[in-house]
């Protein structure tokens, strides 16, 4: 199967784009109950996003790091409403989304659409790829005229690279990266001008990742749209994005464009994050510096006191357990929360 | 060196619905002791039905190793009683799992699981366990072992529960260790502290290592010969300086050109290898990578290549490796 589309050439910009704001997310907070209940129990609060703010300009890749807990994939959830925030502001193409009616939100989350990561559970098994293609359009009112709906899930199915024949097969006849494919030509139907990609690679062999990747890249440039990337693979990340913000227990520890990210990282987590990601060359990995973190990540249920990383950080002090650093700009365009930057 | 394990001519098959899956098609590697060996791959490519055919693990009646001998300390362990093979489990050949989860008994306390291995293996009293228990926790870096030894892997993170199946693989000072893709499952910076922690205790206790994973990184890291294996045979084989320096087999090359890298410019383009995994019940004649193949000839189509030296120690399955050397650039 070869891939349909004109492949553009240009390089892509890698650097901040200038454009509008397409989304701005304020002081995002989503806390989850757990314990109590009907067999009793202290009832615990699970701070899952704890005070999460940045920006996403149109045409612009936002990558969120993070490993689990950080709380990445729960902020993508609330941008696309299937959590409801516990406070904060999502403000979506001018429009704060939280204070939105039903009818509203409904029209609003047309333009937002998410890939989630697992090809295997998040398609319909019951569904021909035409249909799970075709729903959003149905859904949405979106080419009523049946002529023009089929017309559309042939663009669809093309600009995936599939041959007008996918439509009438299962996803069980599909492997991984073409079921991904599905689920990234469905996200396209209702002409999102973002799309959430939760993981959309890692749930996919080697060989496979790096086709879809372009994929994306390529729908990127020709359909204009703004990608918040949430991943836990850097080198991936490094390769998509323009930014990128480090996520720890629930806050967002470091925020740069992306080339800043890698070649100075500010923050002692993403330094360490850096180190241990294993390069596939031995002669660099033997002479390779690296930075293991002591410890396990702590429970959300418990987290330390003063900045979230204190306890596995290889240069905390005393102050690092007392305040709650802040997220403040400490070069040109590069946020980090640390009190010893 | 005597290899401390010898795989030859192993094959490895599973009867399905669709007809019979030749998950290891032929295969021979080794194991020097002491030296840490990958088996590298994507999915389906047999190199977890390998070693599972080491440990005689194959889910039977649909799975079964139908030729081969598989040497370990001079042994063929394809040859040995049900009985002798589980004096061989655990105790001469150490494993851990890729999901810790589901490879530790839930409604055993970790105590009881530690105690258990060597109790049974070792012949040592309930006091001698004990202490061998609280000894190896230790080892493994886990803190607070005479509490930790009453609870239940549900109350332990994942890291910990994969130290653990590292303690139980070490338990009885075994001269090899199986690792399924040990930290996959793991955050990278879990990851990084137990894939430290295995290399430093096989260099402390001379314990052979096989790495099985599908992350080149890992491998560059960790391993020092490498197999690189595809539908069921592997394709390349060298040390791991050989593999990544000089790469053989356009898989291989297909393979290290598709990663990103953090430490490579960022190219504007991944190339991927094209096309799709393959079909193991499906396969073509000759080569299994063909279909997919930057550099196929016409003799790729109907013979199987032999798995030839194409430097010292270093070998590959390719009709046109030596032609590769000339056109790829490092």
């Amino acid at each position: 199967m070869t891939e349909s589309l004109a492949m553009l050439d240009a390089p892509r910009a890698a650097t901040t784009k200038a454009g509008e704001v397409v989304l701005s997310v304020r002081n995002l907070v989503k806390y989850f109950e757990v314990g109590g209940g009907l067999f009793g129990g202290p009832r615990a609060l699970v701070k899952a996003v704890d005070g999460v703010s940045f920006d996403i300009r149109r045409g612009e890749t936002l990558g969120l790091v993070g490993e689990s807990g950080c709380g990445k994939t729960t902020t993508g959830r609330c941008i696309l409403h299937l959590d409801r925030p516990s406070s904060g502001e999502i403000v979506f193409e001018g429009q704060d989304l939280t204070a939105l009616s039903e009818a509203a939100l409904r029209k609003a989350r047309r333009r937002i659409q998410v890939i989630f990561q697992d090809p295997y559970s998040s398609l319909n098994p019951r569904m021909t790829v035409g249909e799970m293609i075709d729903e959003p359009l149905a859904v949405h009112g979106i080419a009523p005229e049946p002529k023009a709906r089929a017309a559309r899930v042939k663009e669809l199915l093309s600009q995936v690279g599939f041959a007008p024949n996918m439509a009438s097969r299962y996803a069980h006849q599909l492997s991984g990266g073409q079921r991904q494919r599905v689920g990234i030509a469905r996200a396209l139907a209702s002409e999102p001008s973002l799309i959430v990609c939760d993981e959309p690679v890692s749930a996919l062999d080697v060989s496979i990742q790096a086709q879809i990747i372009n994929l994306l890249e390529a729908l990127q440039e020709r359909l204009g749209l703004t990608y918040l990337f949430v991943a836990h693979d850097l080198s991936v990340v490094r390769h998509i994005s323009d930014r990128v913000a480090v996520m720890y227990l629930g806050k967002i520890v470091e925020v740069t464009d992306r080339d800043s990210l890698y070649a100075s990282p500010q923050h002692p987590y993403t330094r360490a994050l850096l180190s241990a990601v294993p390069i596939p060359d031995p002669a660099l990995e033997a002479k390779r510096e690296r930075t293991v973190l002591r410890g396990e990540v702590p429970s959300l249920l418990k987290p330390p006191s003063g900045c979230v990383f204190h306890s596995r950080c290889p240069i905390a002090i005393d102050a690092c357990r007392q305040t709650v650093p802040e997220l403040r700009e400490v070069r040109a365009g590069h946020r980090a929360a640390c009190l010893r930057i | 060196m005597a290899p401390l394990l010898e795989v030859l001519d192993l094959r490895t098959q599973f009867t399905t619905g669709r007809g019979v899956i030749r998950a290891v098609d032929g295969v021979s590697w080794d194991v020097l002791p002491g030296e840490t060996v990958a088996l590298v791959g994507e999915s389906g490519c047999g190199k977890s039905v390998s070693a599972l055919s080491v440990m005689r693990l194959v889910a039977e009646p649909a799975g079964r190793i139908v030729g081969g001998r598989i040497l370990f300390k001079g042994r063929n362990l394809l040859a040995l009683s049900e009985e002798e093979m589980r004096q061989v489990r655990g105790r001469e050949i150490g494993m851990v799992f890729q999901e810790p989860m589901t490879s530790l008994n839930p409604v055993l306390t970790i105590g009881r699981q530690l105690t258990e291995t060597v109790e049974i293996h070792l012949g040592m009293t309930s006091v001698q366990s004990r202490a061998r228990a609280v000894e190896l926790l230790d080892t493994v870096g886990i803190p607070d072992p005479d509490r930790r030894l009453g609870q239940y892997p549900h109350q332990f993170s994942g890291g910990m529960r994969q130290r653990m199946m590292i303690a139980m693989a070490l338990s009885c000072n075994p001269a090899l260790v199986l690792a399924d893709e040990p930290t996959t499952a793991l955050d990278v910076t879990i990851q990084a502290q137990i894939l430290e922690l295995l290399k430093s205790l096989s260099r402390k206790f001379g314990v052979a290592m096989l790495i099985i994973t599908h992350n080149l990184g890992v491998v560059a890291r960790y391993a020092d010969r490498v197999n690189v294996m595809y539908a069921g045979r592997i394709i390349e084989r060298g040390t791991a300086a050989a593999i990544y320096a000089e790469p053989r087999h356009p898989y291989t090359i297909g393979l290290l050109r598709s990663v990103p890298r953090l430490d490579a410019p960022r190219r504007e383009k991944l190339l991927p290898i094209p096309g799709q995994p393959p079909d193991l019940g499906r396969l073509p004649p000759g080569c299994a990578f063909a279909p997919r193949c930057d550099h196929v000839v016409e003799r790729c189509h109907t013979a199987v290549p032999p798995l030839d030296d194409v430097g010292p120690g270093h070998r590959a399955a390719c009709w046109v490796s030596e032609s590769l050397r000339d056109r790829v650039s490092a």
